[in-house]
Formats: structure tokens, sequence, C-alpha cells
């Protein structure tokens, strides 16, 4: 028997063992080379094995001959899976591609209503100069809507609030027609000094059109302490102002007349980024408040004195956000909202 | 207040070239707030033309036509077509010439028609805007005008003035007058004021009956405090009205009537002291009362309609009827008509409050109401009078009776008004001298005595509302200009953030809005019949004001509002929708009697007692959220269906504002009248009900236009926000292998899966740290009737990695507790 181990079989083996390696294109391909030339039945594993029945002065060149041919092979092998493997790893992720354009989404849009955000904003400035938010009901008791406020009960300022009543009128319920009972309230609630703020919904007998709406929302402010005048009114209102229409924003006051408060003024605002060109606007009205309020809440007003004001948040909006049709605010079409989403 | 500039310009020096932008800035200043403004919209040529001869000429048309040659101050007259027929040769006329324009737009030009040129046009009243009363051609005789041809018609019959109109505050009445306006525009700009009433000259007269009496004052204040009789006799009840005083009370809104009514209305906008003529013939010769009507009793008032009085309405009658509703308005019995000779002219002064519950009671506004309810100053009853038979004796031909009439004056004086002369700085943080405080107040009327730093002011007869020093603080703010007032920010001690409640319902809010809903803000006014379709029989509270009657309850439920709100986005054709409102409800029980039938004084503050009566008598209004949801919660997009939005999207939704308040909601199977029967859930934390979820009634929601499948929640967000978690212990996170096991069971198909789980984690104990419902299967293999559920389990301890084994047996344990619970079976 001659030996099958020689420098031509080994070199044979290891050219079609390379050969076909070289050729594997994909894992298949490579897993069937590797089978073929690197696997049991391989004919370098059949001429290894055949190492054992030589005799015994060739075993060691015949070892070393094929020993060195395996490890070509295997060298070529590890190489071939690596380039093989980034091949493939490369179509696929060509093969994976999507349009991100169009990426199935499973989240649907929705929105706060901008009356509430602004409502909120406008707090977080009260908050921010360590005002509270005071809070009452809207369905209200006359007395706190009117009679605390030093509205007279013949006055024509309480014809003129409009105010819905509630069944039976002669037990004096009435929808609030502004914020402003929420300052009674908190005045005969909280110690003094009270800095409070009052967001919410009140009623006035409009019918709604393009601006004017039956329920809408007010911000009312309310100040009491020692030593507080119509100056730190106006500070308060300024920097309300500059907050909600940026830092040209400017206060005019103008006398007017309300109940509550004396004196009383008209507030306008010079919004400096409006639509169409810088312009004053009215806004809102306030004034130092009348002492027979603080008289209705137990407080003295030799001691203690302060200021109010209160502004419409529809109105706000419509003029800060160029809205011209109150009717988008309390219609509830969605479309509208979502132009704000969660910021306004 | 409308305010002509010609008559403003009478009392006051206006500016050469005074605008309407002029007035109202200036007017604004002191507080008289820009409202619009008013004029004849003319121009000219408009000309005085002498009607030289009128043909007339039948037309094919039926008609006759006069062709007309009218001189109108040029070389040759004109040649003008005219279809009136009240005018005739010799007659003065006003005609529009080509290139004048008329209140429409309508101009003027040279036309052909009916077989002439007409060179311009013969004007009525009414064309040239001067009222509606007259049809025919304006035939300037008829004002007792006899111009030159040419003359300008426009400034001769007053059509070149203009009127601001301001608003008057409610304080100041005496705003409501050519007398107030002019003294304003005085403060602010400087300019000289000259007061009418300074120039009136009013003798006294006596002699004429009066019974002034009020045997039920309203709220202690006697109806009548002064009242000024005089007579003037022998008007000409023909004379026109001057063209100048029609064009003044037509700018100042008010009709032109008759010269008499048109003098009364003229001295009361003048002086803003409303007064009354009567027909003295029509009187009885006993004289005037002062009453309180007797219930029942009857009057015709000038408007014609027939009014049943009240025994607080106060009335002027003589010893026959009723005569007139004091301060409001009189009757047409006494009115002066087309024959009426002499003339009373009464003039008083009526309780605020007496007139303002009249105006109230017979829903009857008028512009001596108006005036009276904001308080006339009382000196000017008898001025007023005597200014109005001034106009009688010098425009309609009368003479006054100087032997006849009355004044009774129970006026007390304004009580005067203590004010240390530092309050106003200290109120308005401006630092105003001794002069600015003295000077204003003194310049608005005021008699101010000083007595060192302390001060006595008496307020003018016209400014009732100046009663306490801060009305006396805003005049010296007003007169020296709010202008001044510095800004200064004040400095509040430190405040404690939002309230837990507040901050709370941001969150909700603002996750509902994150996970996909749109917040909307419904009216909160509801329909009986859609009241009673989601609570029967529950009790709502009522207005008793509504703008439609049909719509007059408030919600006890915000899930009304919101379907209406989906109805009209459908109709705008948006159809899948995802909304949700935060909003109170509002909630009476059934037998409550809510509000008080006192209300407390105002400017005192009421007893503990009190305060808790109108606390106790205010509805229940909690604060609720509640969503809808309807279409398709996730639309078909390319390799994913559609999914449509049901009860799934309103429990999440429910999830969504548990996690954003940190309280775990939970569902159970519930009954709502207005919800599916077997799909809606009653939603709860821990025993307490906190809301339900569901899907509406399909009927309901078809009733209510909405596709059949309509998902809603709804949630108490008050008890919400109690039951929220604020202290909540972090429990240590263990990071020991995890052993997951599923576990298939079989129970009767009636028994929630829910509870089957809970009883299942309740059983598995310690170990298991997470459990989920993975499947419900139903058919072959399982027996009918039950159900297959299976629960993918995950056990960790925090000491040690568990084993199979004992994981097998807490999961075991957990299936022996939903066995003894509801019978579940391993399945095979």
């Amino acid at each position: 028997m001659s030996n099958p181990i020689t420098e031509q079989t080994v070199t044979a083996a290891v050219e079609a063992a390379l050969a076909a390696i070289g050729e594997a294109g994909d894992s298949a391909s490579l897993k069937a080379a590797r089978a073929a030339h690197a696997g049991e039945s391989s004919p370098l594993a059949l001429l290894n094995a055949a190492i054992r029945d030589l005799p015994g002065d060739q075993k060691a060149a015949a070892g070393k001959l094929v020993g060195q041919a395996r490890g070509r092979v295997t060298q070529a092998l590890a190489a071939a899976e690596e380039r093989v493997l980034v091949a493939e790893e490369r179509e696929r992720l060509v093969a994976e591609a999507v349009d991100v354009t169009a990426v199935p989404s499973r989240w649907n849009r929705g929105a706060r209503h901008p009356l509430s955000l602004l409502m909120e904003e406008m707090s977080d400035l009260f908050i921010a100069m360590g005002w509270e938010i005071g809070e009452g009901p809207e369905l209200e008791h006359e007395w706190f809507n009117f009679d605390a406020l030093n509205f007279d009960e013949d006055h024509p300022a309480r014809a003129m609030q409009d105010t819905f009543f509630v069944e039976p009128a002669e037990r004096h319920l009435v929808m609030r027609t502004h914020t402003s009972p929420v300052q009674i309230r908190s005045l005969l609630s909280r110690p003094l000094p009270v800095y409070v703020a009052a967001v919410g919904r009140v009623y006035r007998t409009d019918e709604l059109d393009a601006t004017h709406t039956p329920v809408f929302h007010q911000i009312e402010g309310i100040a009491i302490d020692k030593g507080l005048t119509m100056a730190h009114l106006r500070g308060t209102l300024e920097h309300l102002a500059r907050a909600m229409f940026g830092e040209g924003a400017q206060i005019r006051l103008r006398p007017n007349y309300f109940p509550f408060t004396e004196p009383s003024a008209e507030m306008d605002v010079w919004q400096p980024n409006a639509k169409g060109g810088a312009r004053w606007v009215e806004w809102g009205g306030c004034g130092m408040v009348n002492p027979n309020v603080l008289r209705s809440a137990g407080i003295d007003p030799d001691e203690y004195q302060g200021f109010a004001f209160g502004m419409g948040i529809e109105r706000t909006l419509q003029f800060r956000n160029d809205m011209n049709d109150m009717r988008d605010m309390v219609e509830g079409d969605v479309r509208f909202s979502q132009q704000f989403g969660m910021v306004v | 207040m409308r305010v002509p500039i010609s008559w403003l310009g009478e009392w006051t020096d206006l500016p050469e070239d005074v605008s309407l932008e002029h007035l109202h800035a200036a007017l604004v200043k002191v507080g008289l707030e820009e409202e619009d403004t008013h004029g004849f919209p003319l121009t000219g040529p408009i000309v005085v033309g002498r009607v030289i001869s009128a043909e007339p000429e039948p037309q094919s048309n039926g008609k006759t036509i006069n062709w007309c040659q009218v001189e109108v101050g040029e070389a040759e007259p004109r040649g003008i077509v005219c279809g009136a027929h009240n005018f005739g040769p010799g007659d003065k006329v006003v005609v529009t010439l080509p290139g004048a324009v008329l209140p429409g737009p309508f101009p003027i030009a040279a036309r052909k028609t009916y077989g002439h040129v007409s060179d311009g046009m013969i004007a009525s009243a009414r064309e040239l805007g001067m009222g509606d009363e007259h049809d025919g051609i304006l035939r300037l005789a008829e004002l007792g005008l006899d111009p030159e041809p040419g003359t300008d018609a426009i400034a001769l019959l007053g059509l070149d003035d203009a009127a601001v109109e301001v608003n008057v505050t409610p304080d100041r009445g005496y705003a409501f007058s050519i007398r107030g306006i002019a003294r304003e525009y005085s403060h602010s700009t400087g300019a000289a004021f000259r007061d009418p009433a300074a120039s009136i000259e009013a003798p006294p007269v006596s002699g004429y009956p009066l019974e002034i009496g009020d045997d039920a004052p309203v709220r202690g204040r006697a109806g009548c405090s002064v009242f000024s009789v005089r007579v003037v006799r022998g008007i000409d009840p023909t004379r026109p009205t001057p063209p100048w005083m029609a064009s003044r009370l037509r700018l100042a809104g008010m009709r032109s009537v008759s010269l008499a009514v048109d003098i009364s209305n003229y001295v009361m906008l003048e002086l803003g002291a409303p007064n009354h003529t009567y027909d003295l013939a029509k009187v009885d010769a006993g004289g005037l009362v002062v009453r309180r009507a007797a219930q029942g009793e009857q009057l015709e008032t000038l408007d014609g309609k027939q009014r049943t009085l009240d025994a607080a309405d106060l009335v002027v009658a003589d010893a026959q009827r009723v005569l007139g509703l004091a301060g409001v308005m009189g009757g047409a019995y006494s009115e002066l008509g087309g024959d009426t000779r002499d003339v009373l002219i009464e003039a008083a002064i009526w309780d605020p409050v007496t007139v303002a519950r009249s105006v109230r009671r017979h829903k009857l506004p008028s512009e001596a109401a108006k005036r009276y309810e904001r308080g006339v100053d009382p000196t000017l009853a008898p001025l007023a009078t005597a200014r109005v038979a001034e106009l009688l004796v010098e425009l309609a031909g009368g003479t006054v009776d100087e032997g006849l009439g009355a004044l009774y004056d129970a006026s007390t004086p304004l009580p005067p008004v203590r004010l240390p002369l530092d309050r106003a700085a200290a109120v308005i943080g401006v630092p105003y001298t001794r002069d600015e405080v003295v000077g204003t107040l003194e310049l608005i009327g005021a008699t101010v005595e000083a007595d060192g730093e302390l001060l006595t002011v008496t307020p003018p007869s016209w400014r009732p509302d100046l009663v306490d020093d801060v009305s006396l603080v805003e005049e010296v703010a007003r007169i020296t200009g709010y202008d001044r007032i510095p800004a200064e920010l004040p400095i509040a001690p430190a405040g404690r953030g939002l309230t837990r409640a507040q901050a709370a319902r941001r969150r909700v809010a603002q996750t509902l809005a994150a996970a996909g809903s749109t917040e909307v803000l419904a009216y909160p006014f509801v329909a009986d019949a859609v009241a009673e379709r989601y609570e029967p029989g529950a009790a709502s509270v009522r207005l008793a004001n509504a703008l439609d009657a049909q719509v007059s309850l408030l919600r006890r439920t915000l899930l009304p509002g919101l379907a209406e709100i989906a109805h009209r986005n459908l109709a705008r054709g948006l159809t899948d929708l995802a909304l949700f409102e935060i909003g109170a409800v509002f909630r009476p029980e059934v037998g409550v009697a809510y509000g008080t039938e006192f209300i407390p004084l105002g400017a005192e503050r009421p007893g503990d007692d009190t305060l808790a009566r109108l606390g106790a008598g205010i509805p229940p209004q909690a604060r609720h959220v509640a969503g809808l949801f309807l279409g398709e919660a996730l639309p078909k997009q390319p390799g994913a269906a559609a999914v449509p939005a049901g009860l799934g999207d309103a429990l999440d939704a429910v999830r969504q504002v548990g996690f954003a308040l940190g309280v775990d909601i939970r569902p159970a199977q519930g009954a709502h009248p207005a919800l599916h029967p077997g799909r809606t859930a009653e939603l709860r934390v821990g025993d307490r009900v906190v809301g339900v979820a569901g899907e509406l009634l399909p009927a309901l929601a078809l009733e209510s236009d909405l596709p059949r499948v309509v998902a809603v929640y709804e949630l108490d967000l008050d008890v919400l926000v109690e039951l929220g978690a604020y202290d909540r212990q972090a429990t240590p996170i263990g990071t020991l292998p995890a052993a997951t096991q599923d576990l298939s069971l079989v129970v009767d198909a009636q028994v929630p899966a829910g509870d089957v789980r809970d009883a299942v984690a309740e059983g598995a104990g310690e170990l298991l740290e997470h459990i989920r419902l993975v499947d419900d299967y139903r058919g072959q293999g399982v027996q009918e009737g039950s159900k297959s559920l299976t629960f993918a389990l995950r056990f960790r301890a925090a000491d040690r990695t568990l084993t199979a084994a004992e994981a097998t047996d807490a999961k075991l344990a957990g299936l022996a507790r939903a066995a003894e619970r509801f019978g579940a079976t391993l399945r095979e």
C-alpha cells in the first residue's frame, strides 16, 4: 500500500477547498463548502485519518503536511465567514429599508384647548410672583357676585351685568357674571396679606356671535396688603402684559367706573407684535379695591388697601393670537384646538 | 350720550379745526369712553330753490309728474322733474344739484327722464336724512324759513353738524348732558366752560296747588325731593321746530316730535334735567299730586301701552287720574296735542331706586329714567322749568303765566367728606402737591375747607357719587391724568404654588391631550329631554332666563355636551374623534332648597352663621373629566389595518387619568341608563365608585346623529384628586433573575377575567411580580359555556434566584385561589 498523503494529493485537496470557499457567496454555500472541505468526510479529513495507518517514520511528515493544509483551509473559512456575514448584513439592511415618510403611526394628535392653555400660562406668571390661585363656584350666591362687591341691588351697574338667574329666583342664586366673587371668597378664607389670582368660567346673557358668548372665561387678580397703591397695580399689569405680549408691551389706564373699585380704570395694552402693526387694545378693567368690598370681608380699610383687575381670556386670545370669530372658541371643532396642540 | 359739536361749542371753547377724533381723544382722558360718531352723510351742492313754475304732465304709466322751473341763485332757472305734488310756484324748497350726494349714498346727476333733462332734484326731508316722519317735498316755509334762492341748504338746515357718542359710566349721571360733557371737556383740555344752568333766569313762582306725598318710601327714601311747576299760556301749536334744534336732537338720537316736546327734550339733553309738559287744559284744576300708585291702578303711557301699576310705583296724578309714571314716562291723556295752547311744565327730582324699580317692573327704559337712576342735580329742577318756559316763549309764541307755578324743595345738600391731604398720594402712588389736590377738587365744583392736613370737601350738587375719600381721590387722579401713575411691582409673600388639586387637574389634561384626545369646552346648558335621557328623574338646576327656553337646565354630566360637539365635528366631515372635557357639573340633591331667602347686606362681614348658610345654599358643583371616542382609533395605513374606536379607548383614557393622578381605577361590569347594557363599566377606586365608561346606547347615539359605536367615560375628578397618591413609599427593585410561566385555566364564561386575574395574583403571593391576561379562548377543547384564560406570570424573589419548582408552586397557589373562588380548573 502506497502512502496516499503526498504533496500532490494534499495540495489538490487544499486547492479544491480554497476554490470552493472562495466561490461561496452566502452562508449556505459557505456551510456546504465547510462540510465538503473541512467536514468529517472531506478529503483532508480522510487524509488526516489515513496518517494513523502510515508507517511510523512517515507519520510526522505526513502529519505536518496535512496539518498545515487544514490550517490554511480553516483560515480561509474564517475569512470567508467574515466576508459573507458582512455582505449578507449589508444586503439585509438594504432589504429592510422602509419609506420613513410612510411608517404606520400608532399615535393620534390630541390638543389642549387654547383657552385652557392661556389660563394656565397666565396663572403661572402669578404663581411665579408668589401669588396663589383662588377658586369658587360657577353657580354662586348673589351676595358674593354683587352685594359683597358693592353692587347695590338697585344700582344700574347690577342690571348692566346681564345676569343668568336660577329658579326659583327668590333664592338668590346666579351664574357668576365675573370671577370677582373669588375676591370675596379669598378675602374671607385667607390670612392677610392676600395676593390671589382666579381664573374660570363666567356667564352673561349675551347671544353667541363673532364677539360675544354667553359662557366665557376671565382671569381676576386681587392684592390686599399694607401700602399697596395704584402704582403697584400698574406694575403688576405691565409685568403680565410683557409676559403675554413681549418686552415692548405697555399698559395705559383710562378712568372708568366699577362698583368694586375706586378709583377704577379701563386698561389698554400696547401690543408691540400685533399682526398688522403695533397697537393699543382694550384689555380689561381694574382699580383700587373699594373700601366697601374690604368691609364685606371684615377687613379694616384704614389698615389695608389694595388693587384688583380682571380681563377676558377669550378677548385676550382673540387679539393675542389673531382670531376673528369667538364662535371658533366655543364650537369644539377639533381643528381649532389642534392648531395649537399643547402650546398657545 | 351723543354730543353734537355745535351744541358743545356753545358752552365751551372748541378749537377752530375741531374734529370728532379730537373730541373723542379729549373725552376719553377724563373717562368718557369712545363709542361712535354720527353725522348727516351728504355733500353738496344742495341749495335753496324757489319754484317758479310747476307744470303737471300726465304720463303713459298713469303717473303725473311736475315739470318745474326752479330758481337756484343762478342766471337761469333749472328745469327739474318732480313726482311729488305737495308744493307749487312760489314755494322755497331744497334743491340737490348734480354732483351732490344724499344719504344712501345716492349721487345726484342731470338725467333724462319723462322727456326732459332733469337738472337736479327737489328733496324731501326723508331724502335729506332729516327723518322719516314726513313724506313729500320739504317746503322751507314749514320750518319758518324764507331764505334767498341759492343759499347753502346744508348749513341752513344744520346738516353740517356731527356728533360724538361717548359711554357714560353709571356713577356719572351728570355727564348725560351737554352741560356735563362741556364741563368734562373743559377739565380735559383747560378750555373755558360756561355753565348753561348759570344763564337761566328762574324767578320764584307760586300759586299752583301741589300735594307731594309718599306713604311707602323705598328703602327709607322719599320718592320725590324736588318738584317745580311753571305755566306758559297761548303757544302756537302750529309753529315748527327750528332746523338747528331738530338737527341737534336728531344727532343726539331723539326724534323731532313737535316744537313743545322738542323743547322739553332739548332742555333735558342740555342740562341733564328731565322735565315733562302737560296740556294744562287736561289737568284737573285741583293741581298735581305725587303719590304711590294704588295697586292695579291703570295708566296709558305715551307709547300707547296700557300699564297696570304696582303699589310701589310712584306717580304724578291729579284728582281724576294718574298722569304719568314718575321719572319714567308720561301718560297719554295729558299729552300735548295739536290744539294745546297752555302748557304746564314740570321738572322733579325722583328717587333713583324708585325709578329703577319701575323701569324694571314695567320693562320701560327711557331717557328720563336713565338720568334719574344715575342721579340728577337737584338744583336743576326749577331751572329746567324756567328754561323750557323761556324757549316756549321764544320759539312757540307763548307767554309765561308769572302768577302761577310752584316749587317744592325737600332736597338736602350732599354731605361733606373728610379727606386727609396725603390720602391721594397713599392710594395712587403719585406725590400730589397740596395745590393739585385742592385745585382739582375745586375745579370739579367741590367746596374745599382745609384744617391743616385735613380737608373737608363738599361735593357739587351734581356729584352724588362723591361719597367717600377714595371717590375724591379718584377725581384727583382722573383730572391730573392716569398717565402720571408710575409702575411698581409689589412683592408678595412666598406662595405655595398651585394647589395639589390644581396641579393634578393640569396633569390629567396634559396626559389626555398627549395620548391623543382633544380638549373641548362645551356650554353647560342642556334640554330637559336630553337630561332625562342621561339621568332619568334626577334633579337639575334650571335657569330662570335661559337664552333658549328649550335649553334651560344646567348639566349634571359632561356627556351630552361631548355628544353635541362630536355631532358638530361629524357634520364638518371629521369622522374620527377623541374628545375630552374637564368642567363643572351641577348636581343638586332632590328636596334640598338651595340658595337663601335673604341677601345679607354689603359693606359688612356677615356673621359666621350667615356665611355658613350661604355656603350650604350653593348646589354641589363637582369637576368632572369625560371623554368620547368614535370612528377609527387608528386609520388604515400602509401595511396596517384600521382599528375602530371603542370601549377600549375609553378605558385606556380612564387609565391615563388614573396614571396622571396616581390612582388605580378599575372597571367592573356596570349599568347606566344611557349606555349599552353589555358594554358598561362601573369605575372604582377600591370600593368607591368614581365614574362610568361604556358605549352609548345605540339608539341614543342614533338620536344624537352619531354612529352606532360611541365610547365614552366620565369621572369625578374632585374625588379622584382626593384619592390620589401623594405619599408613595418606594419599594426596592429586585435585580435577581425572574422566572416566567404561563397559566391556562378554564372558568365559567360569565366570570369576569379581571376577577380571575385578581384571584390568581392574590393566591400566587409575594413572589408574583407581574400578571397579564394574554388569551381568552372559547371553542374546541373547551366545554360550552366555559372559557380558557391564559395569564403570563412573572415571578421574582428579592433574596434568591427562584427555582422552577418554586415558581410552579406559586402559580398553582394562584390557581387554587381561582378554583376556590370561581371553580377554575387547570386547562389540560
